[in-house]
């Protein structure tokens, strides 16, 4: 008896958490004057006609490219340096360890509208205003740390004889790390790069202040059309839907290490 | 593990501290102390001068910021309360064998993943009262439920919105917590004739405390940050009733350039989270040490 208690209120939270997003596919499917016309709770004769828009519309297609863009450029960014300072931090003690690996957890935690202003005016002095890279550049902010702490998560698993083992055998440390480490590491690795990619698609505020028509993010694009009179519902539930396509593409990879990624590797 | 004591080491965090230091965080943060102790005029600032703590008075005093502040406090525990028990509850009624399991933690992390503007379009999309499904169907019940125009309705929506986008966190970590309890245990409490009660109190949440104090720990950050969802949602409106903190120093900062009041404003800001991330940190050291 209680078991089915549990099943039926698992149940309805699930359908608690679909609902919208069902709501959404359903508007995305009908055309706009449908949706205003008639309430009806499916598309009685659904049209694609939102997503030809989205993907023939150099406004909508183009910012979608941008958005992939800078998350692209982040994550081998944020990987890139996140892979040595990792490293170092499961391997070795070494002065201010303890002190840099909480402020490494600070930036992680820093409200982005805290840096908004400086971010403006530092990318604008540098050039960076309105690239691609500026964007991604500013998502290392929290992306730098998130991958740092989940990768030393991963890496104090593996065992430290492997190292020294590998030492003994004439290997250098570059050697060592590239053709040894990192592939015992690859799930770890395959795990933050989603994390990574996942956080930088999510961000609005920073994004949005750092770019103007060349790196216009998706998300912005969306933003001004609900600002726009007489807003297109349809095509904007639409754009909606197709935001989710990234992470839903490779969640199920993912399935059985979120907990970890989501804690910062501290599951 | 023991570690090698090697100041070597340095040299492999140095690239990570490079972008963060010039790009991401030690200069952009300088520059908001900079600007918190002057008063600078227009955009010149060779003309600026030293006004030492008064922005910081300024911001203390101000009382727009104190409501932002109460009503940011107030929806962060209030939404704590809620999806840390919910969580919690959800995470014990999932399914622990067979192919449910993985359909099951897909099907949660959804709201995850999706962007945080976007939660708030689909939201608004659904509770619209003229084409939302959520507020078609409570108009038709006679309540008169429309987030643009009641206070009441936008703050709830914003707070179950946010429930719906993020009681997945708490789910996913206490359901890792969960299977990480060796089977031996539940058999110990079948043998001592345990209640489900008994064994979800003297088992299973001591042993989920670790994971509950981290979920706890971020969602109170995260939800200190909130800025997309309701500014998609409902603008901060009606009126400032959800106008959290991160917008209103948008407002104040890019919005208004107010670089003093803003520089002030994120520094307090900054410092108050610093101060929740220290104990974050020290709940973690503690739990890596045991």
């Amino acid at each position: 008896m209680r078991i089915r208690t549990s099943h039926i209120g698992l149940a309805a939270y699930l359908i608690f958490l679909i609902l919208p997003l069902y709501w959404m596919i359903n508007l995305s499917l009908q055309p706009n004057h449908e949706i205003l016309g008639s309430f009806s709770l499916y598309p009685e004769r659904y049209t694609f006609q939102n997503y030809i828009t989205l993907v023939t519309d150099a406004s909508w297609y183009g910012s979608y490219l941008n958005s992939i863009t800078y998350v692209l450029l982040n994550m081998a960014i944020s990987l890139t340096v996140a892979l040595p300072a990792a490293y170092a931090f499961s391997r070795f003690s070494f002065l201010g360890d303890k002190h840099l690996f909480f402020w490494l957890l600070t930036n992680r935690m820093a409200p982005p509208a805290v840096f908004l202003l400086p971010f403006f005016q530092l990318y604008q002095n540098i050039g960076l205003y309105d690239t691609h890279l500026a964007v991604a550049l500013a998502h290392a902010l929290f992306n730098v740390p998130l991958a740092i702490w989940i990768l030393e998560g991963f890496m104090r698993g593996i065992p430290k004889e492997i190292d020294e083992t590998a030492y003994i055998d004439g290997y250098s440390f570059s050697r060592f790390f590239v053709t040894i480490f990192i592939p015992l590491i690859r799930g770890g690795i395959g795990v933050t790069a989603f994390f990574v990619f996942v956080f930088s698609w999510v961000e609005l505020l920073l994004a949005r202040t750092l770019t103007a028509t060349n790196a216009r993010p998706f998300s912005v694009t969306m933003t001004q059309t609900i600002s726009a009179t007489g807003i297109d519902w349809g095509l904007l539930a639409a754009a909606g839907v197709v935001t989710m396509i990234p992470g839903a593409v490779v969640i199920w990879f993912v399935r059985n290490n979120l907990a970890r990624g989501l804690s910062l590797g501290r599951v | 593990m023991e570690k090698i004591q090697n100041q070597k080491a340095w040299f492999l965090v140095l690239p990570a501290l490079a972008v963060l230091f010039i790009f991401s965080a030690v200069i952009p943060l300088m520059t908001v102390v900079n600007y918190s102790v002057q008063d600078i005029f227009g955009q010149d600032y060779a003309n600026a001068f030293f006004v030492g703590t008064e922005w910081f008075r300024d911001t203390i005093r101000d009382p727009e910021l104190q409501a932002a502040f109460g009503r940011q406090l107030a929806f962060s525990v209030i939404t704590l309360l809620i999806q840390i028990p919910l969580g919690v509850a959800i995470a014990l009624a999932m399914p622990t064998r067979g192919i449910m399991v993985s359909v099951a933690l897909v099907l949660v992390s959804l709201p995850l993943l999706i962007p945080w503007n976007v939660v708030g379009t689909g939201w608004l999309l659904f509770t619209r009262p003229d084409i939302g499904l959520l507020g078609v169907a409570l108009n038709e019940l006679g309540l008169d439920y429309n987030i643009q125009r009641n206070p009441v309705d936008a703050w709830l929506t914003v707070l179950v919105m946010d429930v719906w986008h993020w009681t997945s966190l708490t789910v996913l970590l206490a359901y890792a917590g969960l299977r990480a309890i060796p089977g031996a245990y539940y058999q110990a409490a079948r043998v001592d004739g345990a209640s489900r009660w008994a064994i979800f109190r003297y088992v299973e949440l001591p042993r989920m405390r670790g994971v509950l104090l981290i979920a706890i720990l971020l969602r109170f950050m995260d939800s200190f940050k909130l800025y997309a969802e309701p500014f998609v949602l409902t603008g901060g409106g009606p009126g400032t009733t959800t106008t959290f903190l991160s917008q209103y120093l948008a407002t104040i900062g890019v919005g208004q350039f107010d670089l003093g009041r803003a520089a002030a404003f994120s520094l307090v800001y900054f410092l108050f989270i610093l101060a929740l991330s220290w104990l974050f940190y020290t709940v973690i050291t503690r739990m890596d040490r045991e």
